[in-house]
C-alpha cells in the first residue's frame, strides 16, 4: 500500500468544511510558507521535490515558476487549470469536490511562491456544481484570515477567484485558457511570447494543474527532499490515476508513482482485473491523445522487461512501442473492443473540439474523421489506412498548439498496432460490422 | 387603447443583478469582459436554458461590450443553447470511456422513452437530447448531466428511470451563489 499524500483524508466526513480540514492538518503549509519562508525558498523547495505538472505534459513544475518573469510594479498571476476535459481523465473533477481546501491551501502558498496578488481558478463550465463548492470553500478561508489583506499578519494579500468556462476542451491549452478568461473565444495564442512574459491581461503568468498545484501542500509540509524520495528516477511523488474502460473496479487512484502497470490493472488493491471475466486487449494509458498500446506492450516493454507507471517507463520505446504517462488517464479495453471504432470516436471529439485556427488540425481533423467512419462502416480501402497515417502526419507539428499532436497520435498508434484490424475492415466489411463485431487477430508489436 | 405587440425586453432579476455585480469585483477594473462567460451562464439560467439574441443583447449591454464580442463567444462554447430547449436538456456524453460502458445503447434508450431524437425536443417540450464530449467522469459511464447535475452509471433501464423520475418534479431555477447542488452518488462514496 502505498503512501497517499493528496487523499489520505478523503473519505473524512466534513472534510469539505474548513473546520475539519484544519484539524486535519489544513493550511499548515500556509503557516510554514508565510511566516517562515520567502518566495523563492518555497520555489526551491518545489524543484527539489522533483514534482512535474500533472496536467499531461509533465514538465518540472518548479523549473515553470522559476521562468516567472518578476519587472517591478508589474501584477503576476497563477492560474489553476481545472479545464479537466482530457477523455479518461476524472481525478480533479473528485479532488476539487472533496478537498477544495486542498486545492485552496495550494494556491495561496503557490501564489505567495509567485508573487501573485490575485490568482484564478479555472473551471470548466460543466462542473458549475464544483464551481459552487469551491466558493465556498474560499469564502471560509477568507473568513478564517488565510485570503484577503496581510494574511496570518505575514503582510503578504490574495485575492483568489474561480472562473467558470463554459464547454471547450482547448481551453485546457493554457493560452486558450487565458483568452477564456478574458471573455473571449479560445483560441490559443501564438508562441512566444510565453504566458510566463505575457500571460494574462498580458501579464506574468504561471498556469498549473489542479493536481500539480495540491502537491505542493505535501511538499512545503514535508520538504522537497522528502517528497523525492517516492516514486522511481524522475518521477517523484504520487500521482492520481483516473482508470475507466472495461475494468472491474474503475475509479481514482493514488499511486505512488513506480508501481506495476500489470499490478495496478489486476491486484485488487487497485482496479481489480478486466470486467466479466474478458481478457485485455490494449490500454490508452494517459488520456485520449496518448499512443494506445496492445496488451503484451503495456504489460512489458519491447525488452520484455515489467512496465511501470512512471513517465520514463510508459515512454520507453518511444512511439514505436511505447506511449505516454500523461494526465493518468488510464482507459482499459477488453477484448470484445473494436479498435476501429474506438479510434474514429476518438476523431471525431479532437474534429468537434479543434479550434478551427490552423488548417492542417481544422482540416485533418475532420479528413481522419471522415476516413474512419468509412473504414468502421465497411465502406474503406487499403489506401484510406495510408491515409490516415498520411494525414496524421500532416497535421503534426503544423499548429500552433499541442491540439494537432493529441488528434494525430492516437490515430497514428492505432493503425501501428492495430493494421490487421483496420485491413480486416476493408477485406471483410460484412463481419466486420455486424453488430458486436471485434476482430481477435493479433497486434503488430513493432 | 391599442394592445402593445413590442415584444418586451429581458431583464436580469435583482439576485441575478447582485450576482453580476459580485463577479465584476474578480476583475480588473478595465477588464470587465472576463466576467462574460460568467455571465452567459447566469443568462442561460435565468431565461429558460437558452440565451436568445434579445438575451445576448442585453449581456453586451450589461457588460458595455458590442453584441458581436458576444455573439463570436457564445457560438464558440458548447454549453450555450442558442436555440429554445425543452425542459430538460439531457447531455448525453458520447466520448470513447462512455462510448465503452454503453453510450450509444443509452442515446438509443433514451430516444426511444423520451420521443426526442439526439439535436432535438420532445413533441411535448419536455425533454431536448444533445450529445455532448467527455464530461470528466469516465470511471462512472454512461452520464448524462442535466444542468448542474450528473447522472451517472445510467447502464441499466432501471438507472435511467430513476433519472426521469427525478426530473419529473424537478423544477429548474436560477442557482444563487454558494449553493450546493449536492454530489453525485459516485462522489459520496469514494
Amino acid at each position: 500500500m502505498g503512501r497517499k499524500l493528496l487523499t489520505e483524508h478523503i473519505n473524512v466526513e466534513g472534510i469539505n468544511t474548513f473546520e475539519v480540514y484544519r484539524k486535519h492538518g489544513g493550511y499548515r503549509s500556509v503557516e510554514k510558507a508565510l511566516k517562515t519562508m520567502t518566495p523563492d525558498e518555497v520555489v526551491e523547495e518545489v524543484k527539489k521535490s522533483g514534482l512535474r505538472g500533472r496536467g499531461g505534459a509533465g514538465f518540472p513544475t518548479g523549473m515553470k515558476w522559476s521562468f516567472l518573469a518578476k519587472p517591478e510594479g508589474v501584477p503576476r498571476y497563477l492560474v489553476c487549470n481545472a479545464d479537466e476535459s482530457e477523455p479518461g481523465t476524472f481525478k480533479d473533477r473528485q479532488l476539487m469536490s472533496k478537498l477544495p481546501h486542498l486545492l485552496i491551501e495550494g494556491m495561496i502558498t503557490g501564489s505567495y511562491a509567485l508573487g501573485a496578488r490575485t490568482s484564478y481558478i479555472y473551471i470548466r463550465g460543466e462542473l458549475l456544481y464544483v464551481l459552487r463548492i469551491l466558493e465556498k470553500a474560499i469564502a471560509e478561508a477568507y473568513a478564517a484570515g488565510f485570503l484577503g489583506e496581510n494574511i496570518l499578519g505575514s503582510g503578504y494579500s490574495l485575492d483568489l477567484h474561480v472562473h467558470p468556462g463554459a464547454g471547450a476542451y482547448i481551453c485546457g491549452e493554457e493560452t486558450a485558457l487565458l483568452e477564456s478568461l478574458e471573455g473571449k473565444r479560445g483560441n490559443p495564442r501564438n508562441k512566444p511570447p510565453f504566458p510566463a512574459v505575457q500571460g494574462l491581461y498580458a501579464r506574468p503568468t504561471v498556469v498549473n494543474n489542479v493536481e500539480t498545484i495540491a502537491a505542493v501542500v505535501p511538499i512545503i509540509n514535508e520538504g522537497g527532499d522528502e517528497y523525492a524520495k517516492l516514486g522511481v528516477g524522475k518521477s517523484t511523488g504520487t500521482k492520481l490515476i483516473s482508470a475507466c474502460g472495461h475494468l472491474n473496479k474503475p475509479g481514482i487512484y493514488e499511486i505512488e508513482l513506480g508501481v506495476p502497470v500489470e499490478e495496478f490493472i489486476y491486484s485488487d488493491e487497485y482496479c481489480g482485473g478486466i470486467w466479466k471475466g474478458r481478457d485485455l486487449k490494449a490500454v490508452v494509458a494517459g488520456g485520449s491523445s496518448v499512443p494506445i498500446l496492445p496488451k503484451e506492450l503495456i504489460l512489458k516493454n519491447a525488452a520484455g522487461e515489467n512496465r511501470l507507471m512512471t513517465y520514463e517507463s510508459l515512454s520507453d520505446g518511444g512511439f514505436v512501442t511505447g506511449t505516454m504517462l500523461g494526465s493518468g488517464g488510464f482507459i482499459a479495453m477488453d477484448e470484445t473492443t473494436c479498435i476501429v471504432k474506438n479510434t474514429w470516436n476518438f476523431s471525431r471529439f479532437y474534429h468537434h473540439e479543434s479550434c478551427g485556427q490552423c488548417s492542417p488540425c481544422r482540416e485533418g481533423t475532420g479528413w481522419m474523421e471522415k476516413v474512419l467512419h468509412r473504414l468502421e462502416h465497411g465502406h474503406g480501402s487499403m489506401h484510406d489506412i495510408d491515409l490516415l497515417v498520411s494525414v496524421a502526419k500532416q497535421i503534426e507539428g503544423n499548429t500552433i498548439c499541442p491540439l494537432g499532436e493529441a488528434a494525430a497520435w492516437p490515430v497514428a498508434a492505432a493503425v501501428r498496432h492495430f493494421r490487421h484490424e483496420f485491413e480486416w475492415h476493408v477485406t471483410n466489411p460484412k463481419e466486420a460490422t455486424a453488430p458486436g463485431a471485434a476482430y481477435r487477430g493479433t497486434a503488430v508489436l513493432a | 387603447m391599442e394592445p402593445t405587440t413590442a415584444p418586451t425586453k429581458p431583464q436580469f432579476s435583482p439576485a441575478a443583478q447582485a450576482e453580476i455585480k459580485r463577479l465584476l469585483t474578480h476583475y480588473p477594473e478595465d477588464r470587465s469582459k472576463s466576467a462574460l462567460l460568467p455571465i452567459l451562464h447566469i443568462a442561460q439560467a435565468e431565461f429558460g436554458g437558452w440565451v436568445s439574441p434579445e438575451v445576448q443583447d442585453l449581456v453586451a449591454e450589461t457588460l458595455g461590450i458590442k453584441p458581436i464580442e458576444v455573439y463570436e463567444v457564445s457560438s464558440f462554447y458548447t454549453q450555450y443553447n442558442l436555440k429554445q430547449v425543452g425542459k430538460h436538456v439531457l447531455e448525453i456524453c458520447r466520448t470513447g470511456p462512455c462510448m465503452l460502458r454503453g453510450s450509444d445503447e443509452l442515446t438509443a434508450h433514451l430516444e426511444r422513452i423520451t420521443g426526442a431524437k439526439v439535436g432535438s425536443t420532445s413533441p411535448d417540450g419536455t425533454f431536448t437530447l444533445k450529445e455532448v464530449e467527455c464530461l470528466a467522469a469516465c470511471g462512472f459511464a454512461p452520464i448524462v448531466q442535466v444542468r448542474e447535475k450528473y447522472y451517472e452509471q445510467l447502464d441499466t433501464p432501471e438507472a435511467v428511470d430513476a433519472m426521469l423520475n427525478e426530473l419529473k418534479s424537478l423544477v429548474h431555477r436560477p442557482i444563487l451563489p454558494w449553493e450546493e447542488t449536492g454530489l453525485p452518488n459516485s462522489l459520496k462514496n469514494y
